[in-house]
């Protein structure tokens, strides 16, 4: 290293690295305006992952009892609670039904069918011409709150509540953010006004800096000296979950904010990613094959090239 | 060496009928397999292979995806995904190809750098380096308009920034705003044609892979010593089985890496507003291109001055697309006659720095524009467009490099007396 031009290209390093480590020190320090989401286990987490069949039977409850007051799940079909990873996926029919009956398939599941039942769409044109009313059958899609975004908007305060077929994958933080959403409404610090029909959460992407309450912020709208910003935002959903308020078949389960959260939760995910299971366990045949292949190949490559070596 | 006879001998009657009116078994043979091949090439020469094998990944998980996809703006959205939902392996098919494209650009990557590091690029090899140019244009052309068809936030957005910088074009910005779009915005009809065009330009690439191959086997491969071929007999080994065999060693172990993406992260690499479909009255909190974007969107927004009459817009545009194209004289600018970078010790501590830049920009582009990441990006810039106008034209002058090895042979010889590594830290554990 005596030539000059090294000693050019160590001091170009040292000096870059120098400013580099104070100022991105700076830059990270003005941002984190949102409280990071809480960390659970989940049980399709890994490569070996699999969704907990019954917490997202519970979480489907959950979903159709409070969640669909307001929200969509426009991808989903009856059909697919019914099919294979589905969370009433049935291998055989239950004792009573017809023995050449295959509940497998979801068009013929008696809990999926019971479930659609419930539920009225439109059909048509019959015969006549006219459009007319059916009950929705497993090949028929969830059926939404609204008719359409206006009629959304106007029952919720002007905010359109977002279809939840894909919200796992459509957010940061994924089924943990939709945990820690759900379960992290807090009072609305002191130094902020809250609209009503309005709710702070620490965990919603916002800026509370437009929330501060007069004379918290000088005039180039910096919080004065002592005041914070506090993290987190507004969202026009109330808390939507209570202690006790949905019951679940099983006294086993604890009925709490906490549990319901982590059940709709682990239903949305599924709702999100149907395929995960028979993903992953394709993906470990295939990462076990291609090993054993990368190993039989690497032992051809040392006896080919031995004549070289 | 396309000047080295060839040694095919059709062996059936079919192959001698088909050797007088059509020798294409004849050129595949003197190509791929008797195709005298640099004994020392390391893996780093291994991405080349790698790379046809993506292609053709992307080409065939396209085409599935194709049959069950609607270019159509109210329907894009939920056919891809019927695709993940309702179409058999859809979810394969679409996870395969979204990830074979980070993948694509991974490899390409790094086969750019390796052919920088080894000289790949000089006399005579320049055809090859500035089709690999070519190429890596319609990847990255063919790569924006293949985000855009799930019509995600991302894809929506994306398209708009991107199209919209093109209009900062002088004259020509409008018109090719206008013909990108087919109307006053992004819409259905720019959805139609980046599908038409997604759908059109891997077989142009194809098409100029194979000049690729042509271009470098007239002159024969580069190797990591970057001296020719001086004697077949020693210095070379046949393509097959000494070249396939490895090529497929690599393959298999990139194809493993592929792999835990594709089943175990498959959205690692994405950005989750683009599972939001997209809504031209709603713009995300971010708008950020794929990962190996940016880079090149990083020295976009590190143009944030006018510099006289060209406002700070069309300069990074300007730069953006300057960062490319400089890469097609880089031949001429490179005063050095030595290919290979293990012999010029000045010049490799430099290219590391250029790595390093590539990187941090990388890194910046992903940041919001705005205070220090501004001025890394503008510093970066700086240099990446440093280490090509200044740095290699100069080092060629300046730089006193080491001796040479006689022959290929002997670089190779030389390596295996030495300890391993001790004189090259790029070399392949297996040589």
């Amino acid at each position: 290293m005596t030539n000059p031009l090294n000693k050019l290209i160590v001091s170009t390093f040292a000096a870059l690295a120098a400013v580099a480590c104070s100022v991105v020190g700076g830059a990270l320090a003005a941002g984190g305006a949102v409280e990071h989401p809480k960390h659970l286990h989940w049980h399709f987490d890994g490569p070996f992952g699999e969704f907990d069949k019954e917490a997202v039977q519970r979480g489907y409850q959950v979903y159709s009892t409070v969640c669909a007051s307001c929200h969509s799940m426009d991808l989903l079909a009856f059909r697919n609670l019914g099919q294979k990873g589905g969370p009433l996926y049935l291998e055989e029919c239950p004792a009573g039904f017809p023995s050449n009956l295959d509940c497998s398939n979801p068009n013929d599941n008696p809990i999926v069918k019971a479930i659609a039942a419930q539920f009225q769409v439109e059909d048509g044109p019959d015969d006549s011409g006219d459009m007319f009313m059916r009950p929705a059958l497993p090949a028929d899609r969830f059926v939404g709150p609204y008719a359409n975004e206006q009629q959304a908007r106007v029952a919720n305060n002007g905010a359109m509540p977002p279809d939840l077929s894909l919200i796992v994958k459509a957010r940061h933080g994924g089924a943990n953010y939709i945990y820690s959403l759900l379960t992290g409404y807090a009072e609305a610090p002191e130094t902020v006004t809250i609209a009503p029909g309005q709710y702070y959460n620490p965990y919603f992407h916002g800026d509370m800096a437009t929330n501060m309450k007069e004379g918290t912020l000088d005039e180039e709208g910096h919080p004065l000296e002592g005041i914070k910003i506090p993290v987190g935002g507004v969202l026009a959903m109330a808390p939507p979950l209570s202690d006790g308020m949905i019951e679940y078949a099983s006294a086993d389960v604890p009925q709490t904010v906490d549990q319901y959260a982590r059940d709709v939760t682990e239903f949305l995910a599924w709702a999100a990613e149907p395929k995960m299971e028979a993903r992953k366990s394709l993906g470990r045949m295939t990462v076990i094959y291609l090993l054993i292949l990368s190993g039989i190949v690497y032992w051809s490559y040392r006896e080919i090239w031995s004549d070289q070596h | 060496m396309s000047h080295h006879p060839s040694t095919y001998n059709p062996g059936t009657a079919f192959e001698r009928w088909l050797d007088k009116r059509l020798p294409i078994l004849r050129l595949g043979y003197d190509s791929f397999v008797d195709y005298p091949t640099p004994k020392n090439l390391n893996y780093w020469w291994t991405f080349g292979g790698i790379l046809a094998v993506c292609l053709v990944i992307q080409i065939i998980t396209g085409v599935v995806l194709a049959m069950h996809y609607t270019p159509h703006v109210d329907h894009a959205f939920a056919s891809v995904e019927h695709i993940m939902r309702d179409v058999n392996y859809g979810w394969l098919m679409r996870y395969v190809h979204a990830n074979g494209a980070s993948m694509f650009f991974l490899a390409v990557y790094i086969h750019m750098l390796r052919g920088l590091y080894y000289g790949s690029y000089k006399e005579p090899r320049e055809m090859p380096w500035i089709l690999g140019v070519v190429i890596f244009l319609l990847m990255m052309a063919t790569a924006f308009m293949g985000y855009v068809l799930p019509w995600g936030q991302m894809s929506f957005w994306g398209a708009t920034v991107i199209t919209n910088i093109l209009g900062a074009i002088p004259v020509l910005g409008d018109p090719i705003k206008t013909l990108l779009w087919g109307g006053p915005a992004v819409d259905n009809p720019t959805l139609n044609r980046f599908f038409a065009l997604h759908y059109l330009l891997p077989f142009a690439i194809f098409g100029v892979v194979a000049l690729h191959i042509w271009a470098f086997h007239v002159p024969g491969n580069n190797n990591p010593s970057g001296v020719e071929i001086k004697d077949v007999k020693k210095d070379t080994v046949p393509f097959h089985p000494y070249y396939t065999v490895k090529d497929g060693f690599a393959i298999a172990v990139f194809l493993t890496v592929m792999a835990l993406f594709v089943f175990f992260n498959p959205n690692g690499l994405g950005h989750p507003d683009n599972y939001i479909e997209a809504n031209p009255l709603s713009t995300p909190a971010s708008i950020v291109p794929e990962w190996y974007f940016l880079p090149f969107y990083a020295i976009l927004r590190a143009v944030t001055f006018d510099i006289g009459p060209i406002s700070s817009k069309l300069g990074g545009v300007i730069a953006m697309f300057g960062s490319i194209l400089v890469l097609f004289v880089l031949p001429w600018l490179d005063t050095s006659k030595v290919r290979s970078m293990r012999y010029r010790p000045v010049a490799r501590w430099w290219f590391f720095l250029f790595v390093i830049s590539c990187i941090a920009l990388g890194w910046l582009g992903g940041k919001p524009a705005e205070g220090a990441y501004v001025m890394f990006s503008q510093i970066f810039t700086a240099y990446y467009f440093g280490f090509f106008l200044i740095i290699i034209p100069l080092l060629g002058l300046l730089e006193t490099p080491k001796p040479l090895p006689k022959s290929i042979a002997e670089s190779v010889l030389k390596k295996k007396s030495n300890p391993p590594g001790a004189l090259d830290p790029q070399a392949a554990p297996a040589e």
